[in-house]
């Protein structure tokens, strides 16, 4: 059992991490995008949306090129001290640029399904726009960004290929449940592996489960 | 109390543009906006309230200049002290009906709590007999109740003009008429300029002040 308990604690402090910078990177970048108007603001949204489609071997890829200790912001970085390749830290970075597009999207439509009349009420009576967005935009979008925000968690929960690039395979360290799934099946240790994937299963069956239920359709559903 | 309003504003959405040039001055306590949809009374009220940027002119209330396009003065609408109430009430689904009414009285980053106590949002609810409904949300309570929210809401703050796009349009006829009365009574009981934007030749009977009708975008 104890093979199991440290890459878990490992993978759910990842995932927590990563989950927490998206909900704040990811819900800016949507506002800005849901209130932008421009013709380039498609284009922003496709570059951000990559994340899902390309290869996670890729995502890997780019962030050794970056942040690598001879990429162009590692140098940077290494000089200030802060080590990213080989340690948890990375996963995190990896798990955060893999589910980045479900919480932004998410979070994206949720705030254009906003009212714009309600956030005009609100300025009338009084309220400058940062005041706005807290009280009206993001109370009222907040069930549709949480929903984004559990798929994400999910999505971190599982991420194995960006990780293992750049964060490798070092147990206790930086191996996270999937990558300690993928070692055990290797080494033959197929009780440990099977007990492994019940866990992940599980977890993203709830996760998703939680999602669908806050949905915004649902809410709509429910409220009237 | 005096309204100066000059604005001219050119609006394009895809092939269509529409020219808004409305000029009017009122010492009114009832201004009356009359026209039929598309003349642009809501956009007038926009531009006024600081909702829409003119592309010239100048809006002045008791001589203050909230925009003025040759002194550089475009007030926000959060700085214009001008109360508005939305056709559709606009009220916050996510508040309660005391919460909706004490809104503006803080400005900061968070809501009034669940249990607002606030003697500004208490009154209201005396006068307008909502306190049955105080903490409920607004998609629970009945038309009429909806409207006196947002009349309270609007008024809770003390503005000296307050701006009402049609605001008898989302209601039943016969609660329309008891609506109508009951906002003739709250303006003879305090200081206060109301400009009513309508499409309702009834509505311009009953409100009885000084009409000025619309059409295409500018004075008829």
């Amino acid at each position: 059992m104890d093979g199991i308990w440290v890459p878990l604690a490992l993978t759910l402090k990842v995932a927590l991490w990563a989950t927490a910078i998206n909900l704040v990177l990811g819900v800016a970048v949507a506002f800005g995008l849901a209130r932008w108007r421009s013709p380039a603001r498609e284009v922003v949204d496709s570059v951000l949306t990559l994340p899902l489609v390309l290869p996670p071997t890729v995502l890997g890829y780019y962030l050794l090129v970056l942040l690598g200790r001879r990429g162009v912001f590692g140098a940077w970085l290494d000089r200030l001290g802060i080590e990213l390749v080989f340690t948890w830290q990375g996963a995190v970075i990896a798990s955060t640029l893999v589910a980045f597009p479900l919480v932004q999207k998410a979070a994206r439509a949720a705030f254009e399904a906003v009212d714009p009349q309600l956030e005009d009420a609100a300025r009338v009576l009084g309220l400058r726009e940062m005041a706005v967005f807290f009280r009206v935009s993001l109370p009222l979008a907040a069930r549709g960004i949480t929903a984004g925000a559990l798929l994400a968690f999910a999505r971190a929960l599982g991420e194995f290929g960006a990780t293992l690039m750049i964060a490798g395979n070092l147990p206790g360290r930086t191996q996270t449940l999937s990558v300690a799934i993928y070692a055990a099946v290797q080494a033959g240790d197929d009780r440990t592996a099977g007990l492994m994937v019940a866990v992940v299963s599980a977890t993203c069956v709830v996760a998703l489960l939680l999602a669908g239920w806050l949905a915004p359709g649902r809410a709509r559903r429910v409220r009237s | 109390m005096s309204v100066d309003v000059a604005i001219r504003k050119e609006l394009r959405a895809d092939d269509r543009s529409f020219r808004l040039d409305v000029a009017f001055r009122s010492e009114h306590r009832r201004i009356v906006l009359f026209g039929p949809s598309g003349a642009g009374k809501s956009l007038t009220l926009r531009a006024m309230a600081g909702l829409l940027s003119p592309d010239e002119g100048h809006v002045r209330v008791d001589g203050r200049a909230l925009f003025d396009r040759d002194a550089g003065v475009d007030l926000r609408a959060s700085e214009r002290g001008v109360a508005y109430v939305f056709q559709d009430y606009a009220l916050f689904p996510h508040l309660t009906v005391a919460q909706n009414i004490g809104f503006g009285l803080h400005r900061g980053w968070l809501n009034p709590r669940r249990g607002i106590h606030d003697a500004r949002v208490r009154h209201w609810i005396d006068a307008f007999e909502l306190a049955g409904v105080a903490g409920s949300y607004a998609s629970r309570i009945s038309g009429g109740q909806r409207q006196r929210v947002a009349l309270a809401r609007a008024l809770v703050a003390e503005p000296r003009l307050v701006l009402l796009d049609e605001p008898f349009a989302a209601l039943d006829p016969a609660l329309r008429g008891r609506m109508r009365a009951e906002l003739l009574a709250l303006q003879a009981r305090l200081d206060l300029q109301l400009l009513v934007i309508t499409h309702d030749p009834a509505d311009v009977d009953v409100l009885d002040g000084h009409t000025i009708e619309l059409r295409d975008g500018r004075v008829a």
